[in-house]
């Protein structure tokens, strides 16, 4: 499998760096996101949202909001029956029932002829309250006599074995080899607390659905989500409805991070659009978004680092504790990949990873690029650095010392295929010119400044779940293809049109990808865990070689020769090997099989890993949510320069490198942008992101407040530095980069804080208060203001 | 619901008639009354520019400015930048660099960028970063938007001559 790139000339499609396939709809305009569409008679959708953080609904009142001209429909929790969804544990119900746990919690939802008349319709609805006391941190929430979110915890559904008590959701621990033991023998023991706050993705399409129920009750959703699968799921779970009358389909998306992975709109529309008759839009204007949505997990961990005189490392361990706020959604898998990735890409041979995630009062935490990775690796990314210049170790000699070996196994005893941290650490150290800058970089600081250059390392998976593909050869020997899998903007759709084409030798203007299509289309289970050119790719190869082999029996009829003698020859056609000139075409294969013998070719594929177990003999689970096998392991390694402001706190980057394994570049333009995105996205949690929450309500509900980088905020010089060493489960090579590049940053800006400036942050953001405060001997900002923020 | 005002508004070199109230802004107006739907409603609050569209030649945040205060300043939208089947050069570059991702921020960004490279027809990266400042993107990471700009400058020369 491992072949030289670029060696087939079937294969010319992959490694061009085409521009989206959306990319001139939408720069003329003409792209239709959720917002754009309308349909006849459609009527506009609000929301009513909690305005307390904790309270029992004794009633509702919408006589006065019905009686409002223009206003055709009002829905509460009365309106369903009590029926819960969710990915992890089955916790959240369509709109509120019974009880209010966060403040922006749906309550009621309105249907009227405009969307003026459909928010002035929502303070006409009086909602009975009965207030209840309230946790906004997990120490509260875990403190003895704490009120209970759910006292139903126990009953739900989890799709694994939690250990849970009162409102920590999950508790886990992973043990390796013998930690206690290996501690005791170390030379040096390190151990620091960090924490970090609410990251909100800010996808800058608001979420949306538009909801139609046929007169047969048939339901057709076409909203903003990254898996049209789930939002099927989380519809007919929620609101009791067989998914075969459930379609879900996705227009344009705007961005999703994670955010948009679960639905939660989806069935207010649906139950709005069957008491109306006519089809309902519900659009989240930005405020609404940020306090009714989720969030990336605030974090607080206790990382634990054992090494020799020599540098090598012995013991690790790290606590996770994550606030979830007041629904599971992604919580416990989040929590889990943060222990997950606790040694980092390093041979650790003892550790104790152990988590919990706890229910608290606020906005719901969930899935956020990166996944709990960005937590945990601020963590042991900083420590890491901490170790290197206790030991008197530069930084990147250091992690090389200890970095996993190919042929090494993860803590869970999986395979690693490709392990390439230490040309990763090798690449950035060249491209940055590491050695250089970082002797001068006191010498290179402009007047009043301080500059510094920290790197991090950077361990991830890419995988997960189902996955399939549908290839079909069209009558005049174009292609398409059906994947169900949603392009949220990263550029999928394209990805996955020049592995098709790559896989049949043709042109990517040769195939078509259909948009997914719960009718229509395969299994997908969403646009998450940078699976989709890794997972679909796979689904795809499989597909791909099934059309294939019927194409050479086709032909091998036409040609009257054994189909072992043909080959594809690119552009669509197959030939006899070793005889040049005779050749059929795609077209009159198809056209043979569609009207004359065998009928139309189409092939598919499909693909789940098995979650097996912990290997035994290799580590102890208590509470773990198995990741086992579940995909494959990237590696990348980041480097930030800056300068801190000695007056003002106020950080500066300068430039950035991001090395990244991605196995193949299928589109190394998209590749690029993943990466150049992902950083800018990753500065922004370390510098300025940051959702503060006051006795439970937001406090910066928007992007005056809430800020996230402009174009002035970061350097131009961003530099994406990708190497390619083919994954061999790939049918070329390819590995994910959507999140990886969001990873090592935070820490990597906490290290070049502390070379620069002499003081270690173990707080993020690192706003200019908290930098000047460090500056000021102050501290490194941890146990002042976690987990709602620096009000 | 509320008297509505009758407004004549020049839109991509057309004249609307329309009523609508007082309060209703210009983005509103465009998106749900003429149909005009590449001005995006992203904050709604002026701080995004994913609304930006061309007021008498300026760029304005469609979202702050109400529909009855435009009066007789032609109103240019991302629509209106490629009549027919045609591209700008701002749009040709923005396609050719691969900067645009999600692209719900790309309309603004390419109004934008139009009204820049009028002022300045050869920005020097930090010129450009300036003039785009007020288009937040979370996708691209602004590296290869800045050189779609970059790009859009050389294709208008190469059109002038």
């Amino acid at each position: 499998m491992n072949k030289p790139l670029g060696a087939d000339p079937l294969e010319g499609a992959i490694g061009l760096s085409l521009p989206r396939l959306e990319a001139l709809e939408k720069a003329v305009g003409d792209a239709r996101f959720v917002e754009d569409m309308t349909l006849p008679g459609m009527l506009h959708g609000a929301v009513l949202t909690s305005p307390h953080a904790h309270a029992r609904i004794r009633g509702y009142d919408a006589s006065a909001a019905l009686a409002l001209p223009g206003v055709k429909a009002v829905v509460t929790g009365e309106d369903f029956e009590t029926r819960y969804m969710g990915l992890v544990v089955k916790d959240e119900t369509a709109l509120a029932k019974g009880k209010v746990r966060y403040i922006g919690e749906p309550v009621a939802a309105v249907a009227a002829v405009d969307q003026e008349t459909a928010r002035a319709a929502l303070h006409l609805i009086e909602v009975d309250y009965e207030e209840l006391p309230a946790v906004f941190s997990p120490e509260e929430a875990m403190a003895p006599g704490a009120p209970l979110l759910h006292e139903g915890y126990g009953s739900y559904f989890k799709i694994f074995d939690a250990v849970h008590e009162g409102n920590v959701l999950a508790e886990s621990e992973i043990v390796g080899g013998d930690p206690d033991g290996a501690f005791q023998g170390a030379d040096h023991v390190f151990e620091n607390v960090y924490e970090l706050s609410a990251q909100y993705h800010a996808y800058m399409e608001p979420v949306a659905a538009l909801a139609q129920v046929d007169r047969d009750g048939r339901v057709t959703v076409w909203s903003s989500t990254q898996s049209v699968f789930r939002t099927q799921a989380n519809i007919a779970e929620s609101l009791g409805i067989p998914m075969a009358r459930i379609r879900c389909i996705s227009p344009r998306i705007g961005g999703g991070f994670g955010g948009k992975s679960e639905a939660t709109v989806q069935p207010a529309a649906v139950l709005l659009a069957q008491k109306t008759g006519r089809p309902v839009r519900i659009a989240l204007s930005r405020d609404e978004d940020m306090t009714t949505m989720r969030s990336r997990h605030p974090a607080r961990l206790v990382c634990r680092t054992g090494v020799m005189a020599d540098g090598t490392i012995v013991a690790r361990s790290l606590d996770v504790l994550m606030d979830g706020g007041a629904y599971a959604d992604d919580s416990p898998a989040v929590m889990m990949f943060a222990m997950y990735f606790g040694c980092g890409p390093y041979r650790i041979p003892n550790y104790r990873l152990s988590g919990r995630a706890v229910y608290t009062n606020k906005l719901r935490a969930g899935a956020f690029r990166g996944f709990g990775n960005p937590q945990g690796s601020f963590a042991t990314e900083s420590q890491m650095d901490e170790i290197a210049e206790a030991l008197g170790l530069d930084p990147i000699d250091f992690r090389l010392k200890n970095a996993l070996q190919p042929g090494d196994r993860w803590i869970d005893g999986h395979a690693i295929d490709s392990c390439t941290i230490r040309d990763c650490l090798e690449a950035l150290r060249d491209g940055c010119d590491w050695t250089a800058r970082r002797a001068q970089a006191a010498a290179r600081a402009r007047p009043g400044r301080r500059r510094g250059i920290g790197i991090a390392a950077v361990a991830h998976i890419c995988g997960f779940m189902a996955t399939s593909a549908f290839v079909r050869l069209l009558e005049d020997g174009s292609v398409a293809l059906n994947t169900g899998a949603v392009d949220i903007g990263q550029g999928s759709s394209t990805a996955l049109t020049q592995i098709c084409a790559a896989a049949l030798g043709l042109s990517p203007e040769q195939v078509r990808c259909v948009e997914a299509d719960t009718d229509a289309s395969p299994y997908n289970s969403g646009t998450n865990a940078s699976r989709v050119t890794y997972m679909v790719g796979r689904a795809i190869g499989e597909a791909a070689e099934v059309v294939r082999n019927k194409i050479l029996e086709h032909a091998g009829e036409l040609l009257e020769a054994h189909p072992g003698d043909l080959e594809l020859q690119p552009g669509g056609k197959v030939g006899i090997k070793g005889v040049p000139g005779k050749t059929v075409s795609f077209q009159e294969v198809s056209i043979r099989a569609h009207w004359g013998t065998g009928g139309p070719i189409m092939g598919s594929g499909s693909l789940v890993f098995e979650a097996g177990e912990m290997d035994p003999k290799t580590a102890l689970a208590t509470g773990f949510m198995s990741f086992n096998a579940c995909g494959a392991y990237t590696f990348g390694a980041q480097a930030v320069e800056l300068e801190v402001d000695e007056v003002t706190g106020q950080v500066e980057v300068l430039e950035v490198w991001s090395a990244h394994d991605v196995g193949r570049a299928i589109n190394p333009g998209a590749v690029d942008g993943q990466i150049q995105g992902g950083v800018v996205q990753a500065l922004g949690y370390a510098l300025t992101e940051e959702m503060v929450w006051q006795d439970g309500r937001l406090a910066n509900p928007s992007f005056m407040d809430y800020k996230i980088p402009g174009s002035l905020d970061v350097p131009h010089a961003i530099h994406a530095i990708v190497l390619e060493h083919a994954e061999p489960t790939h049918p070329f090579g390819a590995k994910g980069i959507g999140e990886p590049p969001i990873v090592g940053i935070a820490p990597a800006v906490a290290n070049a804080i502390r070379q620069a400036t002499g003081k270690r942050l173990r707080r993020s953001p690192m706003t200019p208060e908290r930098v000047f405060r460090a500056l000021a001997d102050e501290g490194d900002g941890v146990g002042i203001d976690w987990p709602n923020g620096q009000a | 619901m509320t008297d509505k005002l009758a407004l004549s508004l020049t839109v991509n070199g057309e004249r609307h008639d329309v009523l609508a109230p007082a309060h209703r802004t210009l983005l509103d107006l465009l998106r749900d009354q003429l149909g005009l739907t590449g001005a995006k409603k992203a904050c709604n609050a002026g701080i995004c520019g994913a609304c930006t569209v061309l007021l008498d030649g300026e760029p304005a945040r469609a979202c702050l400015c109400l529909a009855a205060n435009v009066g007789d300043r032609p109103v240019t939208t991302v629509e209106g930048l490629s009549p027919g089947n045609s591209l700008s050069a701002v749009q040709r570059a923005f396609v050719d660099t691969g900067a645009i991702q999600c692209g719900f921020c790309m309309t603004g960004m390419i109004v934008s960028a139009t009204a820049l490279l009028d002022e300045l027809p050869d920005p020097d990266v930090g010129q450009i970063r300036e003039g785009l400042s007020g288009n937040l993107c979370r996708c691209s990471g602004y590296v290869k938007v800045v050189e779609a700009v970059q790009l859009a400058a050389r294709y208008r020369r190469e059109e002038m001559r």
